[in-house]
């Protein structure tokens, strides 16, 4: 893609801390705090471009969240650079080092980037139209008419307009998840971030968020995705990437990813959900289960 | 019979004091809010001076006795030269000390809400403190209202303290007619009662009150 570059991540680093304090009888009995640094992302690289949809695959713990949640600030980073629309989302440089910016800077810069979560977090005392209504008055200052225009338009993009007057506790997790979506599309933001939009879901309601991510891939909107479900990957990537333990290992078109992988952990991911074609380094003609694909 | 009638009889005089009580409850509730607010905010600030300070604050306020503070307010700032009327004393001594257990209250409702919805809202461009405004504050007070509810109560019926800083509320009241009448059972009992009549409804309205708040969390 020759276009536009929305998120530019340079050589990421990010380590936790996890602090276990002694209680007070151990302290006395000489025990120190025990420090914890883990490594959760190794330098990472990558480049979304405007109206491409990137779909990060990686088994549980391999950083995934970690570098979405990176991206928004959610967490701090160590080292590396990562630029939405060409601008620091936190922190300002200074003589070469990231230093923290003002909260109010960084909440401006927050809402070029739409965030989806797992657990959809739907504000709890507000109605579905009350969610998609409240970002739009209390940061974008927009009045109560025309926030309530925008957040109509938004529900009804997810389907959910008769639903709009639903308090999140008598909504099924599909809706909530949709009402989700609708929240973070309201703010029109440059890029769309999923973070396993579909695995809190009944397995019956996986389909219907699905369907919703893919009509606003259609509609040209940047994303990035993470996801378990193969098969959504595979049709609605432009660019697959596969993290482990903290590092991106492959990274190509759906086509290449599937049909081709380089990374043993790759083909191992694929395995595991029934979509392995054939294995790294292998030349192999038989296109096993391509008709699942 | 002749017990009950002189019960009744000794209503409209008692009766005549509730609205001091009506008037320190309310007034001490107000300053137990705001300052349990500021309290739990504290609490839970990154500022560990902060932190310290309001810990050590709950810390006295919950550690020694309501009825101490009172006296001390009344009988004790004076010598340092800070004098305070009875009611506003009461007022004063009353809101110091529930503003320790409603901070209390606040903070666990506050630490209730999950760290989902200010991430949500952080996610969609809040700064941290209109999040901390505007989506879980709300949602903690809902949290919060059945404790508050029973703490009001409950100082409702604490106002009678005041009666040992020389407050004309309802058991000063009642002292000062059984000083002149002697019938010490018929007096206490109305006064009983009349504090019985004050918090029952007081609880219904409470947990009414809490039943719908919590609806949609
Ligand atoms: N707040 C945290 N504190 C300490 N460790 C964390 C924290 N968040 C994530 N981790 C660790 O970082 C690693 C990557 O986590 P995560 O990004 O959630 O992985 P994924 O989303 O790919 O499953 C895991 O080992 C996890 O235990
Ligand atoms: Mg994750």
């Amino acid at each position: 893609m020759s276009s536009e570059l929305i998120v530019s991540v340079r050589q990421v680093h990010k380590t936790f801390t996890v602090r276990r304090d002694p209680s007070w009888w151990q302290r006395l009995r000489g025990q120190k705090r025990e420090v914890n640094i883990i490594e959760v992302l190794k330098g990472v690289d990558l480049d979304v471009h405007k109206g491409e949809t990137v779909v990060i695959l990686g088994s549980s713990g391999s950083g995934k969240s970690t570098l979405l949640r990176c991206l928004n600030k959610l967490e701090t980073i160590d080292d590396g650079r990562i630029l939405v629309n060409g601008h620091l989302v936190g922190y300002e440089e200074r003589a070469g080092q990231l230093v923290d910016e003002k909260a109010s800077v960084t909440a401006k810069k927050r809402t070029d980037l739409g965030m989806v979560f797992q657990q959809f977090n739907l504000f709890l005392n507000k109605t579905a139209l009350g969610n998609v209504m409240a970002p739009l008055q209390d940061v974008k200052k927009m009045s109560r008419e025309e926030a309530r225009g925008i957040a109509l338009e938004n529900l009804q993009k997810v389907g959910l307009i008769d639903r709009k007057d639903n308090y999140p506790s008598k909504l099924s997790g599909g809706q909530k998840q949709r009402v989700a979506i609708a929240r973070a599309l309201a703010m029109n933001p440059s890029v769309m971030l999923f973070d396993e939009p579909t695995s809190a879901l009944d397995p019956e309601l996986v389909e219907e968020v699905l369907a919703v991510i893919k009509a606003i891939a259609a509609q040209g909107t940047t994303m990035v995705i993470v996801t378990h479900e193969m098969q959504f990957a595979r049709d609605i990537a432009d660019k697959i990437v596969v993290m482990d333990q903290g590092v991106i290992v492959e990274e190509g078109t759906p086509d290449q990813v599937f049909f081709n992988p380089k990374h043993a952990k790759t083909y191992a991911l694929l395995k595991r959900s029934g979509l392995a074609v054939r294995p790294p380094g292998t030349l192999g003609e038989q296109i096993g289960e391509a008709g699942k694909l | 019979m002749e017990f009950i009638q002189s019960v009744i009889g000794y209503f409209p005089r008692l009766l005549a004091a509730s609205p001091i009580v009506v008037q320190l409850a309310l007034g001490a509730m107000a300053l137990a809010l705001v300052l349990g607010l500021l309290l739990a905010l504290a609490r839970i600030s990154k500022i560990k001076a902060l932190r310290v300070i309001a810990l050590i604050y709950v810390e006295i306020m919950r550690g020694t006795p309501l009825l101490v503070q009172l006296v001390y307010i009344f009988f004790v700032l004076p010598a340092i030269g800070i004098d305070i009327d009875p009611v506003p004393a009461g007022i004063l001594g009353l809101g110091l000390n529930y503003a320790a257990y409603l901070s209390e209250v606040f903070r666990s409702a506050i630490l209730s809400v999950e760290a989902g919805q200010t991430e949500a809202a952080l996610s969609l461009g809040y700064t941290p403190s209109k999040a901390l405004w505007r989506i879980v504050l709300p949602q903690s007070f809902v949290v919060s209202l059945g404790p508050i509810g029973n703490y009001f109560i409950a100082m409702v019926k604490d106002t009678a303290l005041t009666s040992v800083i020389a407050v004309t509320e309802i058991l000063k009241t009642a002292n000062v007619i059984n000083a002149q009448t002697f019938e010490t059972t018929a007096v206490y009992t109305a006064a009983a009662l009349l504090y019985l009549l004050i918090s029952l409804p007081l609880s219904r309205i409470v947990s009414a009150l809490e039943k719908r708040a919590r609806v949609h969390v």
